[in-house]
């Protein structure tokens, strides 16, 4: 393995967001998770991280994130701290800012945070000294989920250049599409994004983004589909986005023969996707899954400064 | 309280919208009177390059008190004078809010700078019954506003207008349906979008303003748009001035020089290109109510200033402590202090050639001062009641240098035109730099 030796320094203190890295960059990570893993299955790099002391804070509810992380953090060997945040005195009142000095303090020179307001890693940036790695904040960015799903689809195409993409679902509540977005747009895709009105509201002013209103418009041509969970918790009706939206078999004729399907996870089956194709060969969503950690670990290899 | 002022300014541009003076000419004050001529040994001021005009006049100040912490009637009135104000207009909804006649005589004004008092419209400002709004106007209250929120319904608001109607005083409008705008932190628009942030609907605000223009005219009551943030809402205003209607609005200063680009960490007025900075993104600081307006609209509104549709500039003023605003964006308080950047931003559109410097001083002492019934003006004879500021002068905001208890704002750290060099109040110096 090569990682790490004569590398160009990461010019980024924090992983906030993929808005505002370059195509290089974003190669970049991608090539080095490609490294990762192989380092993994090999079991190399187990001290990379030796001198870090790596946070996870999550405010939010995660396993496949928080579980990912806490993977990439050990196999590159730093010491990991889990905040266990719902039931530590975060709850009890204490801000994000000092939970998050306190942890400065105590040496954690990493922080992965998690958190349901939008912008709270900005905050924890500007107000500690911690390198802060978004893990995904309110409605804003996931970019590590857009790094795996950009890596399933560089696997999978070989580049994303010239392909289009289709994010079918409740986009405008969905920090993953957001984050997509930007990670697919960069690397050279079109990105479509579609679902019913409130759920794309304000998308066509967003730069480069096509938005499709029916879901035959969505899926026609497209060399990859993507759907999103449906947030049952936000009064959607399932019924309705079934017949409208779904994911099967049969709408899947419109895009191109064998364009596969992802989905963040975790997937409603049945809901915004069958079970069958979900499960099928057309899925990659257990690739997306594995990739996660690889991912993570080119993110806090360049951060740390040592890849 | 300071010894009332006796001097004499030499060769200042002096700038009185009361009778369209424009010109540069010595000013001379005498035991806290403007006079003719100074034939004594009064002390003498090079005005070279200075401005003099009608002291500002600010409809829309929250003091915090009572109840406050992050302001105080004292250090509330030391920055009015630091920013030029010889009246602020303390907005009730404070902690209990300002419903009654002996809640409005608790609000004595301190030395640096005259407080006047907008009472509360409904008891408690809980939006259901009108306040006793004859017996506090009675105490000394100018105006009434359930500031924070509009008067929630048309019935209510009707009523409240009838009896302002009797008493000639303005209702003072905070226009935003508490239904559209539910739940947003921002301006909608591409920048919220992108950012994950929920936005807040220009029609949260137009609806109001159309439904109290309604209103207004059908009770012949003063009705008062404050802190106008969207070009339909001022539209609206444009149409019912001219139908001769009884109506006047103000704009904030963050309204017009600063835009929703703010919140994505651009540091650029509304006349310049935007610039998002990710390390400046989400700053609490530029959280406010209305939230900052698009681009296109702070355009409009800086040129309904220019224009004169605007009757004034008004600064909503609003202290927070720093931890009400060191949280993430839609956790942070709304609102930003506005006393001591006011003058600095409108100058910095007078330098950008978005407004003239007349207009600008009317905006901010003649025209507010006539809205609740102050008369201003430099003529001889008068009680002097001035502001005197060097309009090229820079400096930098850093909470060590405000007067103001509380530093919550964007513009901290940055470098602003327009120093006040001389505030003074009813005849009496309440600040000199």
């Amino acid at each position: 393995m090569t990682v790490g030796v004569a590398a160009a320094t990461w010019a980024h203190r924090h992983f906030l967001d993929v808005e505002g890295l370059s195509r290089e960059e974003l190669e970049r990570i991608l090539d080095l998770a490609v490294d990762m893993r192989e380092a993994r299955a090999a079991r190399a790099h187990q001290s990379m991280l030796e001198n870090e002391i790596v946070g996870l804070a999550f405010y939010e509810a995660s396993t496949r994130t928080r579980v990912s992380f806490e993977l990439a953090a050990k196999a590159l060997g730093a010491t990991v701290v889990d905040l266990g945040i719902a039931g530590s005195s975060v709850n009890k009142g204490e801000s994000l800012v000092d939970t998050l000095r306190t942890l400065e303090r105590s040496g954690v020179t990493m922080i992965i945070l998690r958190h349901g307001s939008s912008g709270a890693p900005h905050l924890a940036a500007r107000t500690t000294r911690l390198r802060v790695i978004n893990a995904g904040d309110g409605t804003h960015a996931h970019p590590t989920q857009a790094l795996a799903d950009a890596l399933t689809l560089r696997d999978a195409f070989g580049s994303l250049a010239g392909r289009t993409v289709a994010i079918v679902g409740d986009v405008a509540h969905s920090r993953v599409a957001r984050s997509n977005i930007h990670a697919l747009g960069t690397l050279g895709a079109r990105v479509r994004v579609a679902g019913p009105p409130a759920w794309v509201e304000g998308f066509d002013a967003w730069p480069g983004v096509e938005v499709a209103t029916t879901v035959e418009e969505a899926l026609r041509g497209a060399d990859a589909v993507m759907t999103l969970r449906v947030q049952l918790e936000r009064g959607a009706q399932p019924a309705n986005h079934i017949a409208a939206w779904r994911l099967d078999e049969e709408r899947m004729r419109l895009a191109r023969p064998d364009a596969p399907i992802l989905h963040p996870g975790p997937t409603n089956e049945g809901v915004e996707i069958t079970a069958d194709l979900a499960n099928g060969l057309r899925s990659l969503i257990g690739r997306q899954v594995e990739n996660g950690v690889p991912v993570r670990m080119a993110v806090l290899a360049l951060l740390a400064g040592v890849a | 309280m300071t010894q009332a002022a006796s001097f004499i300014l030499v060769g200042a541009r002096v700038i009185d919208p009361s009778d369209g003076t424009d010109a540069v000419r010595d000013l001379a004050v005498r035991e806290g009177v403007i006079v003719d001529a100074l034939s004594d040994g009064a002390e003498r001021m090079e005005g070279h390059g200075l401005v003099v005009t009608p002291g500002f006049c600010d409809l829309h100040t929250h003091l915090r008190e009572p109840g406050g912490g992050a302001e105080t009637i004292e250090s509330g009135s030391r920055a009015a004078a630091r920013g030029g104000f010889t009246t602020v207009c303390a907005m009730p909804n404070t902690d209990p809010p300002l419903d009654s006649p002996s809640a409005v005589r608790g609000m004595r004004s301190d030395g640096s700078c005259r407080v006047r008092v907008i009472g509360a419209a409904t008891l408690g400002r809980r939006g259901d019954v009108a306040a006793d709004l004859a017996a506090m106007a009675d105490a000394g209250a100018v105006g009434f506003s359930d500031d924070g929120a509009s008067i929630p319904n048309a019935d209510l608001t009707g009523e409240i207008l009838r009896a302002l109607a009797k008493l000639g005083l303005p209702l003072i409008e905070h226009a935003e349906d508490a239904v559209l705008a539910d739940g947003s932190v921002m301006r909608a628009g591409s920048i919220a979008t992108q950012l994950g942030l929920a936005g807040w609907p220009p029609e949260a605000e137009v609806s109001i303003v159309e439904r109290d223009i309604g209103l207004a005219a059908e009770t012949g009551a003063r009705l008062h748009l404050t802190h106008l943030s969207t070009a339909a809402s001022l539209e609206a205003v444009r149409r019912a001035k001219a139908r001769g209607e009884r109506v006047t609005c103000d704009v904030t200063p963050h309204h017009i020089a600063l835009t929703d680009a703010w919140v994505a960490g651009s540091r650029r007025f509304s006349w310049e290109e935007p610039e998002p900075r990710e390390e400046l993104a989400y700053d609490g600081r530029c959280r406010v109510n209305p939230p900052l307006a698009s681009r296109e609209d702070a355009l409009a509104l800086l040129a309904g200033v220019a224009d004169g549709t605007v009757d004034a500039i008004a600064t909503d003023h609003a202290p927070h402590p720093p931890e009400r605003k060191l949280v993430p964006f839609d956790e942070a308080a709304p609102g930003l202090i506005g006393l001591e950047t006011a003058l600095s931003l409108g100058l910095a559109a007078v330098e950008a050639g978005r407004l003239d410097l007349p207009t600008l001083v009317a905006a901010l002492s003649t025209r507010p001062a006539a809205i609740i019934g102050e008369q201003r003006g430099l003529r001889a004879g008068a009680r002097a009641d001035l502001v005197v500021f060097d309009p090229s002068a820079r400096w930098r905001v850093e909470a060590s240098v405000l007067a103001s208890a509380s530093a919550n704002t964007p513009l901290l750290g940055m470098e602003l035109l327009g120093v006040v060099r001389l505030t003074v109040a009813d005849g009496r110096v309440t600040y000199r730099s």
